[in-house]
């Protein structure tokens, strides 16, 4: 009896957990296929899921009429790009607040995290008009240091909840052993925190790869990354729906795959350590 | 045990970071306050005059800054309110016994990492569009009169699609957090005889207060700035249906060349921000440190 009545909840709930999952879902899925179809039946008023005639034409055309590998490229170089210079400066700090915790620690961090709360459009004018002055509009450059900056409280905030949780007997053992700082910190840290790093750098090229306030204000043709590239759609090649599907599925595929990879620590990194 | 050695390098190692950051508010931020106070146009070369106060004055009182105010509130409340309903709902859902958990996580989740431009012009063409979009051969099947979703409830479909792509957020971070629920206390919740809504709103939701709250700062901090999702569906309009303060001042600084005005409108957004974020730190911190 028992046994029955519990089987039966798990189906009633596995049904309505797969029908809302599949909802949601849904546009992403739509998208894909419509990728694939011709752009006649991409508008038909009778869609067909999965019945369909099933070309690859669209993406033919996408990257033949439009540049965009160099657009794929932009996207990885300023994603990747600001990952890693943001580690490089990150590391350090979030080791020193982590290990040598002072009086001012807390405050720091609750500062850096009210960097993030500073509205883009506060420093928009300022940042434009450098950019302009240095030439750095439409550069690769330029959005890889503003995407390190806009992403630096995230990622010391990220590393400070792993470093904490490295015990530090292990420190004070290789101190013992007469290990300089630099030999802990390269010897004995890294190789320690080293799957953390891997999680913050994933989330951060997930974060800087759909960026989409400043990638579309200061790129044009040259250094867009995809974001601004697909936003070019919006009219009016955006009527082909298929071509749209096309460029969208692969403006979002790698992504998707990286991100399902890195579930955990986006509720770490996101939520600065608030929620593990 | 720090010696002052590791002290020294501590601060030493510290130092790229805040100099880099009190950099990147600081300095363009003292450039905002300044030139909000200028008459200054990019298209009208020659001195910029200083001219008081007159740009807030003009910023403040002008029909569009209420009217984006309003939205800017609307949008932010709207997209909380849902996928905070949405996600516990969700939450709790994902946390039962089922099969296939990790599909449906996968499913679920799958829209917070697909790039805002992408997710609203899909949204805008493929599913809303009047004539050939989804919804509207769904409501021509049904016999109705399709909804011309961004010229008849222009902010409401910036809302969906918003709330779409950070429902799956809050549904994983509270989903993570229902996780950590001691099972115990449910169990002994049932022997006493608690019913689902007893044990709902006296176990489980004080339990999230701590999720909820994180969730509710990170989600501000993003959809105070929501811009790509207007730009690439309706540019503000019509009119200004569905300009929030971040597309307003976007529109006046760079497509209209108001240097001095778009600042002080930059001023305000912050100083906007920076209420909010009192609210929220006192929130945070309160549920923080427990």
């Amino acid at each position: 009896m028992a046994i029955t009545s519990s089987h039966k909840s798990k189906l009633i709930y596995t049904v309505l957990a797969w029908t809302i999952s599949g909802l949601i879902f849904f546009p992403i899925l739509w998208t894909l296929l419509t990728s694939f179809k011709t752009e006649a039946e991409a508008i038909s008023a009778s869609p067909s899921l999965f019945m369909f005639d099933w070309t690859l034409e669209n993406y033919r055309d996408v990257l033949e009429r439009s540049p965009y590998f160099t657009h794929f490229w932009n996207s990885v170089v300023i994603s990747i790009g600001s990952s890693l210079l943001g580690l490089l400066i990150a590391i350090p700090a979030a080791w020193s607040m982590a290990f040598v915790q002072t009086k001012r620690t807390k405050n720091l961090l609750m500062w850096m995290l009210s960097t993030k709360m500073l509205p883009p459009v506060g420093v928009l004018i300022p940042i434009y008009l450098l950019f302009r002055d240095f030439g750095l509009l439409d550069t690769k450059l330029g959005l890889v240091i503003v995407m390190t900056l806009i992403n630096l409280p995230i990622m010391v905030w990220m590393l400070y909840t792993y470093f904490r949780e490295i015990p530090s007997e292990i420190l004070e053992a290789s101190r013992m052993d007469g290990a300089t700082i630099i030999e802990e910190v390269f010897h004995v840290l890294l190789p320690i925190a080293l799957p953390g790093i891997a999680s913050t750098l994933l989330l951060n090229v997930i974060l800087a790869w759909n960026e989409a306030f400043w990638t579309l204000i200061l790129t044009a043709a040259n250094a867009a990354p995809l974001t601004a590239f697909i936003a070019s759609y919006s009219s009016p090649e955006g009527l082909f729906y298929a071509k749209l599907s096309a460029a969208s599925a692969m403006a979002i595929v790698p992504i998707l795959i990286l991100g399902w990879f890195s579930q955990k620590q986006l509720v770490r990194g996101l939520s600065f350590g608030a929620v593990k | 045990m720090a010696t002052t050695q590791s002290r020294t390098l501590a601060k030493f190692m510290l130092m790229p970071s805040v100099l880099l950051l009190l950099g990147w508010m600081i300095v363009p931020l003292c450039m905002t306050l300044y030139f909000s106070f200028l008459d200054y146009n990019l298209l009208i070369p020659g001195e910029h005059e200083f001219i008081g106060f007159l740009n807030y004055e003009f910023f403040i009182t002008d029909p569009a800054f209420t009217e984006s105010f309003f939205n800017t509130l609307l949008l932010v409340g709207g997209v909380l309110t849902i996928t905070i309903c949405g996600g516990i709902g969700l939450a709790i859902l994902l946390d039962q016994a089922i099969w296939g958990r990790n599909y449906v996580r996968i499913m679920v989740l799958a829209p917070f990492f697909v790039m805002p431009t992408v997710s609203a012009l899909v949204w805008k063409n493929m599913l809303m569009n009047p004539v050939n979009g989804l919804f509207a051969h769904f409501s021509s099947w049904l016999g109705m009169n399709p909804i011309d979703f961004f010229a008849q409830v222009p902010l409401l479909s910036i809302i969906i699609i918003v709330s779409w792509q950070w429902l799956p957020f809050a549904a994983l971070i509270l989903l993570t957090a229902i996780q950590s629920l001691d099972r115990e206390q449910l169990e002994a919740a049932d022997l006493d005889g608690a019913g689902p809504f007893s044990k709902f709103f006296y176990i489980v939701l004080p339990h999230l207060s701590r999720a909820v709250t994180a969730v509710i700062l990170i989600e501000t901090i993003f959809l105070l700035s929501i811009f790509a999702e207007i730009l690439v569906t309706t540019s503000g309009g019509p009119g200004y249906a569905s300009t929030n303060i971040t597309y307003l001042i976007y529109t006046q600084s760079l497509l209209q060349f108001d240097v001095g005005g778009g600042s002080a409108g930059g001023i305000v957004a912050v100083i906007i921000a920076n209420i909010v974020a009192i609210f929220l730190m006192r929130l945070i911190g309160k549920n923080l440190e427990g």
